[in-house]
């Protein structure tokens, strides 16, 4: 089946003809009723501008080529969506505090209706996150598509994925088992190891000198406000970016030249 | 199995099914997800440090590289030339070619960078956790040989031929090293990226430095 190249929808309404008074002149009283939805649009359109935004997003043109390897990046932002909502439900039931962690997290995997379920989406989405992230920039890296005009991009999505370790480690501890206490532990001591802002570091994430109360909280408050609000906010330049620059064509492919597309480059 | 076994068997079986749980969900979530280890004590140091498997390279890399004044590069140094490497990449790759089989140097750096990081990553996930020194000692060190087992030091260290021993210096000669002080010393204080062992309590961190100090 042959698809048109534009799917543009018809106008919600269709322009009165002159000479009816706006339409409402007897015939059909509940004209208004019935053009209340596109009219509700209208108003919200001409104070956003949002339809003709809507417009030039939806049905702006993506290079010819384009194949499921293009799909990776929605897929890396549909796992953060995941990982979020998640860990919405992870943090109504999780108590940072030294003490009650491990129990919040025990009651949660073991009472809690489904808690072991969206626990476990939580943990291993985590892994498919960081699979798919490496994925994503591995095509880029094949396609070339860092390259001129996309360096910036690029630069985001390392930080990206730089953010996402880091929400990597200071989710690990959150459970407060023996496994992550002890890998925290090295993990922080080998940040100090670094120079100059090492120690700095290392005492920053430990809340003092030494693994102490305040410490988990740190984590916490890094795992759920700090790190997703810079992803968030990464996420939506990246997007951007992605939207202003277009994606790149597969680097394969060559545009077919007429005699017209040759004359109007020659111009 | 006579008759009465038998029925005696199917009883206690239903018995059993009608106390447990419905296999969906709580088997399959059993099985697909995960369970909780013990709960993280501060107190023992018995446990081996170990991040999750995306962290695996980086573990492996401190392992690779034994020389103590190599550490800093290890735990900082490659990561950081890695990471700005990646950062830099569309600056020192201007070609305007794109095609993969035109790039043959992009397209075997990203090669080798996979192949060593799979390779690094598996390593760095089957390096066990020894627990005892296999290692002949006069009586009186023994109680130091089991407590440095249990306290999962040669997760990180070497004692002649037990431990994983790369990520921390050879405490094969540790004593001629290293006087009885110091090492006492270090244990509470935890050097470098050492957690510290001050939570062993007086008596075994004495057993444990004896022992140490008898390496020579």
């Amino acid at each position: 089946m042959k698809l048109p190249d534009v799917l543009i929808p018809p106008p919600l309404k269709k322009p009165h003809k002159p000479g009816t008074d706006n339409g409402r002149n007897g015939a059909d009283p509940l004209a208004p009723v019935k053009d209340a939805p596109a009219d509700l649009v209208g108003w919200l359109d001409e104070r956003t501008g949002g339809a003709s935004f809507l417009t030039g997003m939806l049905y702006r043109k993506v290079p010819k080529g384009t194949n499921w390897f293009y799909t990776l990046g929605s897929a890396t932002l549909f796992a953060f969506v995941v990982q979020a909502t998640t860990g919405v439900f992870l943090a109504m039931y999780y108590d940072p505090s030294p003490t009650q962690a491990y129990a919040s997290v025990t009651h949660l995997t073991n009472d809690v209706f489904l808690g072991e379920f969206v626990r476990g989406m939580h943990k291993w989405g985590a892994s498919v996150m960081i699979i798919l992230i490496y994925l994503h920039m591995a095509r880029t890296f094949i396609f070339g598509a860092y390259k001129y005009p996309r360096e910036l991009n690029w630069i985001i999505g390392v930080t990206l994925l730089i953010l996402t370790m880091i929400m990597g480690f200071t989710g690990y501890l959150l459970p407060f088992d023996q496994r992550s206490f002890w890998a925290t532990v090295v993990g922080v001591n080998i940040n100090g190891t670094g120079p100059f802002i090492g120690p700095y570091l290392s005492d920053f994430l430990r809340a003092g000198a030494e693994f102490n109360a305040a410490t988990l909280p740190r984590f916490y408050a890094i795992h759920m406000l700090l790190v997703p609000g810079l992803i968030i906010a990464l996420i939506g330049a990246h997007l951007y970016l992605v939207v202003k620059l277009g994606t790149t064509a597969p680097p394969w492919l060559h545009p077919k030249r007429t005699k017209t597309t040759v004359r109007e480059e020659r111009v | 199995m006579n008759r009465a076994e038998k029925e005696q068997y199917l009883r206690d079986y239903e018995l059993l099914k009608k106390q447990g749980k419905p296999f969906f969900p709580y088997a399959v979530m059993k099985d697909s997800t995960m369970a909780l280890g013990p709960q993280a004590d501060p107190t023992s140091t018995t446990y081996t440090p170990r991040p999750d498997w995306y962290f695996f390279f980086l573990f492996e890399v401190l392992r690779v590289l034994k020389p103590p004044y190599l550490v800093p590069l290890a735990t900082i140094g490659i990561p950081t030339i890695a990471m700005v490497l990646l950062f830099l990449l569309p600056f020192y790759d201007r070609g305007p070619e794109r095609r993969p089989e035109r790039r043959p140097i992009a397209m075997s750096a990203m090669a080798m960078t996979i192949v060593v990081m799979a390779f690094l990553t598996y390593k760095g996930a089957n390096a066990g956790p020894p627990t005892t020194v296999d290692l002949q000692v006069p009586k009186q060190y023994e109680a130091g040989k089991l407590v440095v087992g249990q306290s999962a030091c040669l997760a990180c260290h070497k004692i002649a031929d037990s431990g994983n021993g790369t990520l921390a210096p050879d405490l094969t000669h540790i004593g001629s090293r290293i006087p009885r002080a110091a090492i006492l010393r270090s244990l509470v204080a935890g050097p470098s990226i050492m957690p510290s062992f001050k939570s062993l309590g007086q008596k075994k961190l004495n057993e444990v430095a004896n022992f140490l100090s008898y390496l020579k």
